[in-house]
């Protein structure tokens, strides 16, 4: 599954970045790497773009970025 | 030994680079809470110890792998070698992304300084950090600092001299490199470090901004809970400017008498003492008592705006719309800037990485109204509301602003899909924006600087536009050539096009002596109507508008230039500042181009449309 396809207030793990060149590097930059947790915070109109809670701070990013990232579910909460 | 040295401010953005600039060397570089404030490096120095530092403050960057030009920017300064040590700023509560920026760093120079700032919210949050266990485990100096307080300063600069003069050496602990994904180790490392240097239980987030942001980037309320914080800043703006403009009116009109007398007792001719008189100083006396109270109030109270961290909301509110309109979602941002002034909006475009989706974003700033346009509009809204008595109050102005805002920002969406759809077509990049959290700022010294900041900059270009512009005026409307003022064959030139659009060629006129400022627009049209008169002494609105009456103004007209006021050319400064962006005079002329077309067109076709309707 992809970041995209968790709800709001779900947790989940870097699996790997579909993302290639500079997306991915970007991507990397900001600590996606396998195995970091990410939360979903808020999610805007229509599912785009959203929020999300990664190594203590808040990111926006699209769907089709969110899509670009894959990720396995944790334990949710809000 | 030397005693001079060159010290670099690197760091992840709005991580305090800035703040902490100006605390280390007294200077007044611009910050702001959301990320992409800095677009240029800025030098400035200080003194300690009897040595002088030059420090460079350098645009915030996530890592030093090239994907941006600030990026390269950064790098190539790093790793020029020039600099005797480099300050590496981190957010003590994001540690891990900063280290991951720091060890990058300590690759590339050993003499390498980690300045863990924002530690008053660290703290906030419990979160306690052994600052001589991160010494050793890097293998670099460690420097806590709260910037906005000053605290840790002077072991910052203890610390900078000390590398700089090689008293301090840093040994660099390497980190064991994975040659495909170099992030994935570096952040690795970076996680290391931090559960090692770790104290305390720390509470994730401050709730203020996760309460808030529940409300502010909601899909429900996001959109309304902007438009009612943008309404009760102008109504603050407007009911707040009236009682100043009528004092400055008033020791204006005092003013004008005694130098009147002054001059006259001086044994100066009439012939001088008018255009000094009548032109100059009456033009100066309008711009600063009509235009500059709403400016001075408010540009702070949209700095405060900016400094709480409002704007990387409104970019993420407002996305969609963007996406749809095939623009950058950091367009939003530099419109955003565009409110307070066009040509930093156009600066602030840099914070686009593509160049062709920065263009969209260069192109189409000028078609949100800057501060220097807002009192036009007030005025405007002014005349609307009184002919109405009914609606008069503080609402109807600032309504009529609002909407002119709304309408302005729906114009930026329609023309920038314009643009991606013909001229500047391409594949749409990515989008990330950091949200952080709300920062309340120091409200008074925000409000006093930023105040007086637009005040003294207001007050100067009225010095040296709106009184030359009064006496060009004047001796335009007073020279005559065939019996007939200079001015008058002007706006008669002007007046068929002023005519279709449903406004006249004296308006047109003052919009195009308005060039340099749009601040001395209306002063200037006054002037033209009272032609062989003179500029009308600032009074009240309703003397204003029995002169626009008398010209043959209707609520048609009123509403054609606020249409005009929001679609025209950009100033002077913005038009240099486009030039100096782009480079290129091509796209200069299209920036001017299109928000007059569109101005144009939509008085033009308002106009043919109210003749039409049957009354
Ligand atoms: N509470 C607190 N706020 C700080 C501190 N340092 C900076 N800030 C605030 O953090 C925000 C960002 O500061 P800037 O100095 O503009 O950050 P920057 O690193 O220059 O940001 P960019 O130029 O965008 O890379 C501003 O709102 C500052 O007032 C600090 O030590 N404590
Ligand atoms: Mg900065």
């Amino acid at each position: 599954m992809t970041l995209a396809d968790l709800t709001r207030g779900q947790r989940g793990r870097v699996k790997d970045l579909r993302a290639h060149g500079l997306l991915r590097q970007r991507l990397l930059d900001l600590g996606l790497v396998p195995g970091t947790p990410i939360q979903v915070k808020f999610v805007g109109r229509g599912g785009s773009p959203a929020a999300y809670y990664l190594r203590g701070s808040l990111f926006a990013l699209r769907r089709e970025t969110a899509e670009q990232i894959l990720v396995e579910l944790e334990g949710a909460s809000l | 030994m030397k005693e001079s040295c060159l010290a670099a401010l690197a760091g992840n953005p709005n991580t305090g680079k800035s703040t902490l600039f100006n605390a280390l060397t007294g200077l007044k570089q611009h910050t702001g809470n959301w990320p992409g404030k800095t677009v240029e490096m800025k030098k400035g120095s200080f003194q300690h110890h009897g040595w002088t530092c030059e420090v460079v403050d350098l645009p915030g960057t996530y890592s030093l792998t090239p994907a941006s030009p600030e990026e390269e920017a950064a790098r190539d300064f790093l790793r020029s070698g020039n600099s005797d040590a480099v300050v590496v700023v981190a957010d003590a509560t994001c540690l891990e992304r900063g280290l991951h920026l720091a060890l990058q760093v300590m690759q590339l120079t050993p003499k390498t300084i980690l300045c863990l700032n924002l530690m008053d919210e660290a703290k906030r949050q419990r979160l306690r950090l052994d600052v001589d266990e991160l010494e050793g485990e890097l293998g670099i100096p460690v420097v806590p600092t709260t910037a906005t307080k000053g605290e840790g300063l002077e072991e910052l600069k203890d610390a900078i001299i000390r590398v700089a003069q090689g008293q301090l050496q840093p040994r660099p602990v390497p980190v064991g490199s994975d040659a495909d994904e170099p992030a994935a180790a570096l952040y690795r490392r970076a996680e290391e470090i931090a559960a090692r240097v770790a104290r305390g239980s720390p509470v994730p987030r401050p709730s203020l901004t996760s309460r808030l942001d529940k409300l502010v980037i909601s899909p429900g309320f996001g959109i309304p809970f902007m438009l009612a914080l943008l309404a009760g800043v102008l109504w603050l703006t407007l009911v707040g400017a009236g009682y100043p403009s009528e004092l400055l009116a008033a020791a204006f009109s005092r003013g004008e008498r005694h130098l009147s007398l002054l001059l006259n007792t001086a044994g100066f001719p009439r012939w001088l003492h008018d255009p000094l008189v009548l032109g100059m100083y009456r033009g100066l006396a309008w711009v600063v008592a009509v235009m500059l109270p709403p400016m001075a109030i408010f540009f702070p109270l949209f700095t405060l705006l900016e400094d709480f961290g409002l704007l990387p909301r409104i970019a993420f509110n407002l996305d969609r719309s963007f996406q749809r309109a095939g623009a950058h979602g950091k367009q939003s941002l530099t419109m955003a800037m565009g409110f307070g002034c066009n040509a930093a909006g156009v600066v602030a475009a840099r914070i686009i990485d593509s160049p062709r989706e920065r263009l969209v974003a260069v192109l189409t700033n000028n078609f949100v109204p800057c501060n220097g346009r807002f009192p036009l509009l007030m005025v405007m809204g002014g005349v609307v509301a009184a002919a109405a008595p009914a609606l008069a109050g503080g609402w109807v102005p600032s309504l009529v602003v609002m909407g002119a805002m709304v309408v302005s920002v729906l114009a930026t969406l329609l023309v920038s899909r314009l643009l991606t759809a013909t001229i500047l077509r391409g594949e749409p990049s990515f989008f990330i924006l950091e949200l952080p959290p709300y920062r309340l700022p120091r409200v008074g010294t925000v409000l006093v600087r930023s105040f007086l900041d637009r005040t003294l900059a207001v007050l100067w270009r009225a010095v040296v536009v709106a009184a030359p512009a009064g006496l060009l005026t004047w001796v335009l409307a007073n020279v005559s050539v065939q019996g007939v003022t200079l001015l008058s064959h002007f706006s008669a030139w002007l007046n068929p096009l002023g005519r279709a659009m449903g406004l006249d060629g004296m308006i047109l006129l003052a919009f195009t002596l308005g060039l340099p400022a749009n601040e001395i627009v209306i002063p200037i049209l006054l002037m033209g109507y009272l032609s062989a008169d003179s500029l009308l002494a600032v009074e009240d609105l309703a003397a204003m508008r029995a002169v626009l009456t008398a010209n043959g103004w209707t609520w048609l007209t009123a509403l054609n230039f606020i249409i005009f006021a929001l679609f025209h050319w950009p100033c002077g400064t913005t038009l240099l500042t486009i030039r100096r962006e782009t480079g290129s005079c091509k796209w200069t002329l299209l920036a001017a181009l299109l928000p007059t077309a569109l101005g144009i067109c939509l008085c033009i076709v308002l106009t043919i449309i109210v003749k039409l309707w049957p009354m």
